[in-house]
């Protein structure tokens, strides 16, 4: 009894966040397969350095990081571009875009010179 | 504070906002040409030691920068990268390029390169001095900024002039202090500055800018730990505290990527930006933080009564998760046995560490607690405006004045461990005391400006309510007693809602009869004044006679008012530069190892760095051995020359005899045939002649002693103030080759090996057996 109505009000919660999350624009959507993206990538490097041993050590930080860092700022952009943000409403999403760019710009230059 | 106000009614909009643009304007200009003379200021108060002596390097450390930047002017910034020296730690050298903080050199010597490709012809020596005034001018500035998002331009310019002039920061950057810490407090400052900015603006451009902040700092200095400890700590403390919004998110989780990667591309820092207990805190908070953003995602998309069964579910699964993550991480970090941290941050977390395991952190007078009187030294009048800053950052409460409030306790706490620390609580200090300083003067000028007759018009009134509303609280108390009271009953929320009402209404006629008498406001502004004048004059005092020595030179007024000068130290550098083969190796205690190579070109067994604690033991064991055994561990590592310090003919107290204690200690701790209490007599530390044989007879008292009855007739020792135990002595193994002007340093070489061994030979061969087969039996001294 207790066990039913919790699996039926886990059904309901994944019912209601699938809803809720379906009506969340398109460009929004797209940041975050863009995120998802890059955090699987991530875990693959994980589940290969597990595998193979993480000798250059240096190599396998940048990458992981690069994905990770990538993840971050991909979810800053969309937060600066979401509309039911009010504390952004002023900023114009082209701005935000601007510095997404900057700062992946300054997030790879540090991945490729730490690679090795 | 002059905040631009849109908010202006009525007919008069465009002539008040066109005076409100000129004031404004006017204001800008005032404050520009202010900072301009704070950095002014903050410069020439650091000149007093290149007036009052020369333009010269000074104390220990910085003489090793110096070494490294004309190294890497002269030779570029590849080899500077891949630099292996071989003059200092004799035989094991030390690789500079991973082991130096590259910040400081780099700086300079970009200094250097872009000055002269200008035709400006400056050496590297004037550029080295100089280039700590420059970075506390920056560092005001940037102190300025950093209280300027804080609290407003008012605090900021109080918080900058504060700053210019703080002993305590003088006394680490004054001119010729070449040491990390004087870009690393501009650096600090400068991050700070830049995550509040983020933090208040929420653009990805300022968290790059701070990232980028953040690598300058781990370039310049180790205390940049401090930096990626304090900011989790309040980020932790905004999600706490239920002050979580996206601007955090955006302003830490960029950081702590970008910085990770920014601080493990620095060659000192390398792996250790991910392995080690210094850095978990950033990415505990990482994940903390991710799991908040997350849970006010789902907050937010769905209704309230899914929520809920949301974190049911999830607290269910997840606290099982977390315990198994939790048990993996305490076991990997249990098994190392200082648990992950480096001795140095262990000796921050619990001050008792260091003298019960590290002797030589112990050792540095830099590393001991500091005594009160040290805090009224070094920070002077803003010890007690601190207290009132910290009040000030509470009304109202925002993230910015939250992370000044955390900024400042931990600090507290840290300058309390150790007293080189005092210098990162000098920002902190400065700023709460501008914000201190400055809610003060506006209280007291609104006061006056309401008194004086016909001035006190309507839209004055409608000014913001923080300084205010110390003014208006009193009366207020009784009102919000009410409201809360009435809160939980649902039926007077219709009364609370009139009851808030009515408060503005009738407290902004109120707001003009609570200002303070305008006499006392007049006398309270100019004893604030006053106050300032007190600081000023004590600043200036500290750096002109306190904090200017160059400690390479010493001074003296004699009798008469004339300037003595002892300038023995370089003396005994530039004899050792002159009389000596390159090759030659030279042996003294660690202190000194800095200088001598910078100064003397002479390669050393130990300097300052004191990394390898059995190479420093090993010079501290023969300094405390018999002659004999001294020359057998001296000439095992090819040591010629012997420097000792000895200030007992000048009464200079930092001496090598003073010190002599703690390299029994040092040598004790590694060669445990070194006992301590061997050299103390009944528990106390003599060399008069109640002194025990083990130290009359050790290679120190010796080499400082030699021949020193010879100066008075009598042996009085200046600094110990008794005569000498054993004054007519000859050295057998050793020979003395010069000791400078004023006997503070004596250099001697050791005597090369007999080729025959003179005397009758059968009863002293076996003398000789019978004396090495005693040792063998005795203390298994390592050398016979």
């Amino acid at each position: 009894m207790g066990r039913s109505s919790t699996v039926k009000e886990t059904q309901a919660l994944f019912q209601s966040l699938r809803s809720a999350y379906a009506a969340t624009p398109n460009n929004l959507k797209i940041i975050d397969v863009y995120v998802g993206f890059a955090v699987l990538t991530a875990v693959i490097q994980v589940v290969y350095m597990a595998v193979v041993g993480s000798f250059p050590f240096n190599s396998f930080l940048s990458g992981v990081l690069s994905c990770i860092g990538t993840a971050v700022l991909a979810v800053c952009l969309r937060i600066q571009v979401n509309k039911d943000n009010k504390e952004f409403k002023d900023v114009a999403p082209e701005r935000a875009f601007a510095d997404f760019i900057l700062c992946n710009l300054v997030l790879h230059l540090v991945i490729m010179n730490f690679m090795g | 504070m002059a905040s631009p106000e849109s908010a202006v009614n009525g007919p008069t909009m465009t002539a008040g906002a066109a005076s409100k643009s000129l004031r404004n304007a006017f204001g800008g200009v005032i404050a520009f040409i202010i900072l301009v003379l704070i950095g002014v200021l903050a410069f020439s108060i650091r000149l007093f030691s290149v007036i009052k002596y020369e333009s010269v390097i000074h104390e220990f450390d910085p003489y090793f920068n110096y070494r490294v930047t004309q190294f890497l002017s002269k030779n570029g910034i590849y080899d500077f990268w891949n630099w292996f020296d071989d003059r200092t730690w004799y035989p094991l050298g030390r690789v500079i390029g991973g082991t130096v903080y590259p910040g400081l050199t780099l700086t300079a010597g970009t200094i250097w390169k872009v000055v002269n490709s200008l035709n400006i012809p400056l050496s590297v020596e004037t550029v080295c001095v100089f280039t700590a005034p420059i970075f506390s001018a920056f560092a005001s500035w940037a102190a300025y900024l950093l209280t300027k998002e804080v609290k407003g331009p008012g605090a900021g310019l109080t918080a900058a002039a504060l700053l210019a002039m703080v002993p305590s920061y003088i006394s680490r950057s004054v001119a010729g202090s070449y040491d990390n810490e004087a870009v690393a407090i501009f650096a600090l400052v400068f991050t700070f500055y830049l995550y509040i900015k983020t933090l208040n603006t929420g653009s990805l451009f300022y968290a790059t800018l701070n990232a980028l902040a953040y690598f300058y700092m781990v370039c310049s200095w180790g205390g940049y730990t401090f930096i990626i400890n304090l900011i989790p700590m309040h980020v932790l403390l905004c999600i706490v505290t239920g002050r979580y919004s996206s601007r955090l998110y955006i302003a830490y989780a960029p950081l702590v990527v970008l910085g990770t990667l920014l601080a493990s591309l620095v060659p000192v820092v390398g792996f250790n930006a991910v392995l080690t207990s210094e850095h978990f805190a950033s990415f505990l908070v990482f994940i903390i933080i991710h799991v908040v953003a997350l849970a006010y995602y789902i907050k937010g998309i769905l209704s309230p009564k899914m929520f809920k069964v949301a974190v049911t579910l999830v607290v269910s699964v997840g606290l099982a998760v977390c315990c198994a993550v939790i048990a993996i991480l305490i076991a990997v970090v249990a098994s190392s046995p200082t648990k992950g941290w480096s001795g140095r941050s262990l000796t921050l977390l619990d001050p008792t560490y260091a003298s019960k395991y590290i002797p030589i952190i112990a050792s540095v007078s830099e590393h001991q607690p500091p005594t009160w009187p040290s805090y009224f030294m070094d920070i002077n009048v803003l010890a007690f405006l601190v207290p009132a800053g910290i009040i000030a950052c509470f009304m109202p409460l925002t993230d910015s004045s939250s992370f000044v409030i955390l900024y400042i306790v931990t600090s507290v706490y840290f300058s309390g461990v150790m007293v080189r620390l005092m210098l990162v609580l000098a920002p902190a200090a400065c700023i709460l005391s501008g914000i201190a300083l400055s809610e003060a003067f506006n209280v007291l000028t609104r006061s006056i400006k309401f008194q004086l007759p016909g001035i006190a018009g309507n839209p004055s009134i409608a000014s913001e309510e923080n300084g205010s509303s110390t003014v208006v609280a009193p009366n207020d108390i009784p009102k919000t007693e009410e409201a809360a009271k009435e809160k939980p009953a649902k039926k007077n929320r219709k009364k609370e809602k009139e009851n808030v009402e009515k408060k503005p209404t009738p407290s902004k006629t109120e707001k003009r009869l609570l200002v303070l008498p305008l006499e006392a406001s007049v006398i309270a502004v100019l004893l604030l004044v006053l106050l300032g004048a007190f600081y000023v004059v004590h600043c200036v005092w500290a750096a002109a006679e306190a904090y200017s020595a160059p400690s390479i030179v010493l001074t003296s007024h004699s009798n008469d008012g004339g300037l003595h000068v002892f300038d023995d130290f370089r003396e005994a550098y530039s004899w050792l530069s002159h009389n000596t083969d390159v090759d030659d190796k030279v042996a003294s205690w660690w202190d000194y190892g800095y200088q001598t190579t910078a100064m003397a070109n002479r390669t050393v067994l130990v300097d300052n760095n004191t990394w390898n604690n059995t190479h420093i033991a090993t010079v501290g064991t023969a300094m405390s051995s018999p002659e004999k055994q001294a020359w057998e561990i001296f000439h095992s590592l090819d040591v010629k020359y012997v420097l000792v310090v000895f200030g007992g003919v000048v009464g200079y107290p930092s001496d090598d005899i003073n010190k002599f204690l703690w390299m029994v200690r040092i040598g004790g701790g590694v060669f445990p045939h070194i006992k301590e209490p061997d050299y103390l007599r009944d528990g106390q530390y003599r060399i008069d002649a109640q002194a025990t044989p083990t130290m009359l007879n050790c290679l120190m008292y010796k080499l400082s002693y030699f021949r020193f009855v010879e100066t008075d007739g009598k042996g009085f020792d200046r600094v110990r103030r008794t005569e000498i135990g054993k004054k007519h002595f000859k050295l057998t193994h050793f020979e003395e080759v010069f000791t400078t002007h004023h006997w503070m340093v004596r250099i001697y070489k050791l005597k090369p090996q007999r080729n025959r061994i003179r005397g009758k030979t059968k009863k002293s061969k076996s003398s000789r057996s019978v004396s090495s087969k005693r040792d063998v039996r005795g203390k298994r001294n390592p050398w016979h």
